[in-house]
């Protein structure tokens, strides 16, 4: 298998950034595409595993920053459209409501729930959680903010009645809730560990005047983003190909200055020789793209701007309920 | 479901309901690595209904099994790209763990020295 000439491979590996549009972004997957040439372009199972590598950068609680290098764009986007669609979370569904005199409606009192994160870490289909909510502002005292840390677990279950339509029920029996848990969830192991609590305890749902009151359970269940925008599990995620600035040709003195004058994000640094000062390209990862430094007359034959094809850089920014690296798995 | 030629069976269409780009970009890009393939693409017939549609021609090979090896190879790669970011990850935690311990222990030799002076 020989090499491809230079320019070609260029063609292949990168996108040109011009100065008016970037060209050659389409990836070349085609396997015959260069058999003209004697090349095999079919990518086997075994070049992949040997190439692929992925480099974390940068990974807090609630986001991270890693590399993957030797894949293509269409898996990327894959990995990028499962992340904010498919991933499965637990949010608010269903709200009953037994009190509400706020001036805050009630689909909306729902719907703002409904938006709250709740921090959880194995959303599971055969498990509910219930949430209770009842804030009371006394006549006389002044306004309350009704925040997210009102929201109480309910490991027993619901604690409203069911009205039953028989009324010679046996009162000694136990009164019908809304749902029945076989044991109180909070035996469950993993909850006794990590109680279940909306992730920010600050977040504003209502606000209520003297004499006001709200009392209501809360359901929450499994779902995915692709039904509504409540289940999404990050913030948001994207990529971008690695920016790489070459220069094309020595750029000396007063040149490199206004070169390393022009960037807004400082790329270039300045190197001195013993004859003289030379533009380096000193951060490249950090090149936004702006094209500031081919604009004006000539730079276009000093610089060149490309996009490494099979080299993404991802950020997942997580809304909380799952820390970002567990979300990627 | 299969649209094609019952006596040519090497190009075939293929339907898939309920589902959208996310499978079906990275399923013909494994087709398209494939060399027994000559032509491979996907189309959405309308955006609000979520079916799609993967043409393959091969040469001569049959379509269904050309489809099913691409199918294989994207989960491979799949979970090769996991092992391989598991590993990443931990490789990741443990030195930045390393970091801070030496930290740690450079301000606390750093408290000695000055003490023992």
């Amino acid at each position: 298998m020989g090499q491809l000439p230079p320019h070609l491979e260029l063609q292949r590996s990168r996108v040109s950034c011009n100065k008016d549009a970037p060209i050659h972004t389409e990836s070349i997957q085609y396997s015959g595409a260069y058999a003209s040439m004697g090349i095999d372009n079919s990518s086997r199972l075994d070049r992949f595993s040997n190439n692929f590598r992925v480099e974390v950068v940068r990974l807090n609680e609630d986001d991270m920053e890693f590399d993957m290098i030797g894949i293509d764009a269409a898996i990327a986007n894959s990995f990028r459209r499962i992340l904010i669609a498919e991933l499965p979370t637990m949010a608010i569904e269903k709200v009953l409501i037994a009190n509400n005199t706020s001036i805050i409606q009630d689909e909306v009192l729902a719907h703002r729930l409904g938006l709250v994160p709740i921090q959880n870490d194995q959303p599971n289909e055969k498990n509910t959680i219930v949430f209770k909510l009842h804030v009371q502002c006394k006549r006389g005292s002044p306004r309350i903010t009704v925040k997210s840390d009102a929201l109480k677990w309910l490991p027993n279950g619901s604690e409203l009645v069911k009205e039953t339509r028989n009324a010679t029920s046996d009162s000694s029996s136990k009164p019908e809730t809304y749902t029945y848990f076989c044991c109180s969830q909070e035996t469950i192991p993993e909850f006794v560990k990590n109680p279940i609590i909306p992730k920010y305890p600050d977040i504003i749902i209502a606000k209520l005047g003297p004499g006001q009151e709200i009392e209501l359970e809360a359901y929450a269940v499994k779902g995915i983003r692709k039904t509504h925008a409540k289940w999404s599990p990050v913030a948001t995620a994207w990529y971008r190909m690695l920016p790489e600035v070459v220069l094309l040709e020595d750029i000396e003195d007063d040149l490199a200055e206004e070169l390393k004058s022009k960037c807004p994000v400082n790329l270039f640094d300045i190197e001195d020789l013993g004859k003289g000062r030379r533009a380096t390209v000193a951060r490249p990862r950090a090149c936004t793209l702006c094209r500031e430094c081919i604009r004006g007359d000539d730079w276009e034959k000093r610089v060149a701007l490309h996009r490494v094809k099979d080299h993404f850089i991802f950020t997942i920014e997580s809304t909380g309920a799952l820390p970002p690296e567990v979300l990627f798995i | 479901m299969e649209h094609g030629s019952f006596t040519d069976n090497s190009a075939a269409t293929f339907s898939l309901t309920d589902e959208d780009h996310t499978i079906a970009n990275a399923v013909r890009f494994t087709l398209n690595q494939d060399p027994r393939v000559t032509f491979c693409g996907y189309s959405i017939p309308h955006p609000s209904e979520a079916r799609v549609n993967i043409r393959v021609q091969t040469t001569g090979d049959l379509a269904r099994e050309v489809l099913k090896d691409a199918c294989q190879n994207l989960m491979l790669m799949c979970r090769h790209v996991r092992c391989t970011f598991d590993k990443a990850v931990e490789d990741f935690k443990a030195s930045n763990a390393v970091k801070a311990m030496k930290i740690d222990s450079q301000d606390s030799s750093g408290d000695d020295s000055e003490e023992s002076e």
